[in-house]
């Protein structure tokens, strides 16, 4: 049986727009999927991905066009549906897993509700029987205490949660193919794992079919019998997971595999050619934070939030201080107060023997060009209606004024160091790609000459190839201007990649600390080692 | 390329050509003197000769619609801009300062959006004494309240944009960031607003000359042309209708106009 595919797409091609702005996102597709087996597409922003799994729900955007090829659903050609048709095969044959949980959920309907919709409307089930079975649903996608979440509304419930309840809503009517679009992409690591362990079970219980797509190489190693990569809507390559990983065919997927942080493990050096400063050796720290303290006061009876509970850290000069934890460890906080961005409620921080936490006013102003602040969306962080030009040199205005040839030479120049070359200049932030985005965001940070830089996220927006990329940047821009960086990630692979030394954050407070190597090789917490075991990719790299 | 073909838009723009014309070069559209009688024939229909009819004084009524489309207008762009960039300002400094400040002056602010907007112009007029100008004041006055609520609720927005929030991190002064980047970045709103207020403020003026705040006689105005059909409403409406008619048209294509800049940013 396992021979005939549940899902057959052949020689697709889809179009966005038309005219002159006519953008060809998909061109000529072919896939196939058996009952039972998960088959991941693989492949970066823009790569057409999302595209294909919109066509084979029957849901291409506004001005998305199919313009050739079929879409066969248990062989059924679903072109030659009505819409009518089109929605009663949604669900019932075809179940569908979105990308962000927090927006996909009506917030105004009780979860247990939500599902008992999806099984009225597709099984005809009564009022009472569909209940109770959205309480079992519940179970079966391991909520714990179902019939109490039933009568919760999504806000009560945490991404992870919510998203098992979407993993839930789709398997409700026991479809045979479900589509998961970047299921696991909005979620920490360590949910990211409980929530793909629960969909291959429900897998394996129910022989259901599963088209996953994903940006993530590593995650699609772990979970995927088959993979397709595509790159500019094309598949560049395919074959069982195994292969795909251990021999990439195409330069593309060669690149892909090289670049995904989870398949291998080591610090990037910087690269030969980059002159290192010769490093200094005063023992003082360059940074110190001593029992910072910040509480957000609660809303309403919601109680006050303590984001961070006495923290205490200390950055060498020249080294690259990590702080790794789960959104809401209190990780950016502590980044912000170190930055000054928001101020502590107590607590202490010195920077070179100064005591940074006491400034304020002008002194605080002049006092910033010490410390510079990449964020994390590197579009969201540059006014858009700047020129990269001006953008660039706008932390020097904060020291006087200078010539309109002196700036633009200073604008090539800072380019130059970020590897980008003069003709961005002239462009808007909307006019560049995110990895160029962020290049412009930290040739921004590097023109005032600091000392430290605070790194908040700073490729967790960006797709794994050019993730890298950045990386390799910022480790030879560190050993180029002798620069000591504060590395904010949730991202425990990106950390092992650029670290010297690790503090790992949970619940307001540092769990664990010390040299990269230490941490990672030899975790001493519970806390870590889940941390750890939960980066996806261990199925290579074991 | 899509908006220049909509059909709305490019007859509300032909329209406006022409108004514009008639407010840079009068004489290049009107036939006839607007202060001076063109003969004997008084109040007569609308024919090829005076497509608008003669008044009481046998004066073409077209050349004198023309001739007012100056004032009319002006004060009405006068009363916009004075609007939008008080308003503006006002919404700028309540945003940014936020707290008690905000609280203070967003109660003002309710306070005018709470008095009609034509009332609050009578009052203008009614201190300053006649003439397009205090028209064109009380208008933009009334008009300032809701440019000030958008303004507000656009720098609340901005202000929390990370690209602000790496700009303080930069060291730059607070007034600098405010006028070059929050008030650029906020500002597009009320630019599209500023359109369709346009033509609130035109009827608004038209309203006011016609009850007699405006401009006095023999100065043509288009609220006041209107008025002057009035006691002949019975056996010459085209007096009224006819300058009636040219605010209604110029009110729509400033609409239809503001509706496509607005629909496509």
């Amino acid at each position: 049986m396992s021979d005939v595919p549940v899902l057959k797409v052949t020689d697709l091609h889809v179009t966005y727009g038309s005219g002159a702005a006519r953008h060809h996102a998909v061109r000529g597709v072919d896939l196939e999927l058996a009952a039972g087996r998960i088959l991941a597409v693989v492949g970066e922003s823009g790569s057409g991905k999302s595209t294909v799994a919109n066509a084979v729900l029957g849901l291409l955007p506004d001005g998305a066009r199919r313009t050739e090829g079929t879409v066969e659903v248990d062989g059924i050609e679903l072109t030659a549906l009505r819409e009518r048709a089109l929605r009663r095969l949604r669900g019932d044959v075809v179940g569908f897993v979105p990308q962000d949980p927090s927006r996909s959920l009506n917030p105004v309907l009780r979860i247990g509700e939500q599902i008992a919709e999806a099984l009225r409307r597709h099984t005809g089930a009564s009022r009472a029987n569909a209940a109770s079975r959205a309480i079992e649903i519940l179970d079966e996608v391991g909520i714990p205490d179902p019939e109490r979440r039933a009568r919760q509304y999504p806000h009560e419930l945490s991404g992870g949660l919510r998203q098992r309840v979407l993993i839930g809503i789709a398997w409700a009517c026991t479809p045979q193919i479900v589509v998961a679009d970047e299921p696991t992409s909005a979620l920490d690591v360590t949910v990211q794992r409980h929530v793909l362990d629960r969909m291959e079970s429900l897998r394996a219980a129910h022989g259901t079919a599963v088209l996953l797509i994903t940006h993530d190489l590593a995650v699609a190693a772990d979970r995927a019998d088959d993979i397709v990569v595509m790159q500019q809507g094309i598949i560049v390559e395919s074959g069982p997971a195994a292969e795909v990983l251990a021999a990439p065919q195409h330069e593309y997927t060669r690149a892909l595999v090289a670049a995904a942080p989870g398949l291998h493990s080591a610090r990037l050096r910087p690269r030969a050619e980059v002159t290192a400063v010769t490093a200094d050796a005063s023992g003082t720290p360059l940074l110190s934070a001593r029992g910072l303290v910040k509480t957000y006061p609660g809303d309403g009876g919601s109680g006050a939030v303590h984001a961070v509970t006495g923290v205490d850290l200390e950055i060498r000069r020249r080294e690259t201080f990590s702080i790794v934890g789960e959104s809401g460890s209190g990780k950016s906080t502590t980044a912000r107060m170190i930055a000054r961005i928001i101020d502590a409620d107590s607590g202490e921080i010195r920077f070179d023997g100064e005591e940074l936490s006491a400034m304020e006013g002008e002194r605080l102003r002049r006092f910033r060009r010490y410390i510079q602040v990449v964020f994390q969306n590197p579009v969201g962080s540059l006014d858009p209606r700047m020129s990269v030009e001006k953008l660039v040199t706008e932390p020097l205005r904060a020291g006087g004024t200078m010539s309109r040839r002196q700036r633009a030479a200073t604008a090539a120049e800072l380019l130059d160091q970020v590897r980008l070359g003069p003709e961005h200049l002239e462009r808007r932030p909307a006019q560049l790609s995110g990895g160029q985005a962020q290049r412009v965001a930290i040739a921004r940070a590097l023109a005032v000459r600091p000392e430290l830089l605070v790194l908040d996220e700073p490729v967790s927006a960006l797709d794994v190839s050019v993730q890298e990329q950045v990386l390799q940047l910022l480790v030879d821009l560190q050993a180029e201007h002798g620069l000591t960086y504060l590395f904010i990630s949730h991202d425990l692979a990106v950390v092992r990649q650029i670290s010297d030394s690790i503090a790992v954050m949970s619940q307001g407070a540092i769990v664990e600390r010390g040299p990269a190597a230490q941490v990672l090789e030899a975790p001493g917490t519970a806390y870590t080692r889940e941390l750890i075991s939960a980066i996806p990719g261990a199925a290579v790299t074991a | 390329m899509r908006r220049l073909l909509n059909p709305v838009a490019l007859l509300s723009v032909l329209v406006l050509a022409v108004t514009l014309v008639a407010v840079i070069w009068p004489a290049l559209l009107a036939p006839y003197d607007p202060f001076d009688s063109v003969g004997t024939a008084r109040l007569e229909p609308p024919s090829w000769d005076h497509l608008f009819g003669t008044d009481a004084l046998a004066r073409d009524v077209f050349s004198r619609v023309v001739h007012g489309a100056r004032l009319s207008l002006l004060a009405a762009v006068l009363a916009t801009t004075a609007g939008a960039v008080l308003g503006a300002l006002i919404g700028l400094v309540s945003g940014a300062a936020g707290g008690r400040v905000d609280f203070a002056v967003m109660r003002v602010v309710d306070v005018m959006l709470a008095i009609p907007g034509i009332l609050l112009a009578l009052i203008v007029v009614a201190s300053l004494g006649f003439g397009a100008v205090s028209i064109a004041i009380g208008v933009g006055l009334g008009a300032t309240g809701s440019f000030a609520r958008v303004m507000r609720a656009q720098v609340m927005r901005v202000r929390n944009e990370e690209y602000i929030e790496a700009a303080r991190t930069m060291g730059l002064r607070r007034p600098t960031i405010l006028l070059r980047h929050v008030l650029p970045n906020a500002s597009k709103p009320i630019v599209a607003m500023a359109s369709t207020e346009l033509a609130l403020a035109i009827l608004a003026v038209s309203a006011l000359s016609f009850l007699g705040f405006g401009a006095q006689p023999p100065t043509p105005e288009w609220g006041s042309l209107v008025s002057d059909g009035r006691q002949f409403i019975a056996t010459a409406p085209w007096l009224s209708i006819m300058p009636g008619s040219v605010i209604l048209v110029v009110v729509l294509a400033v609409n239809g106009v503001a509706r496509n800049l607005g629909g496509n940013r």
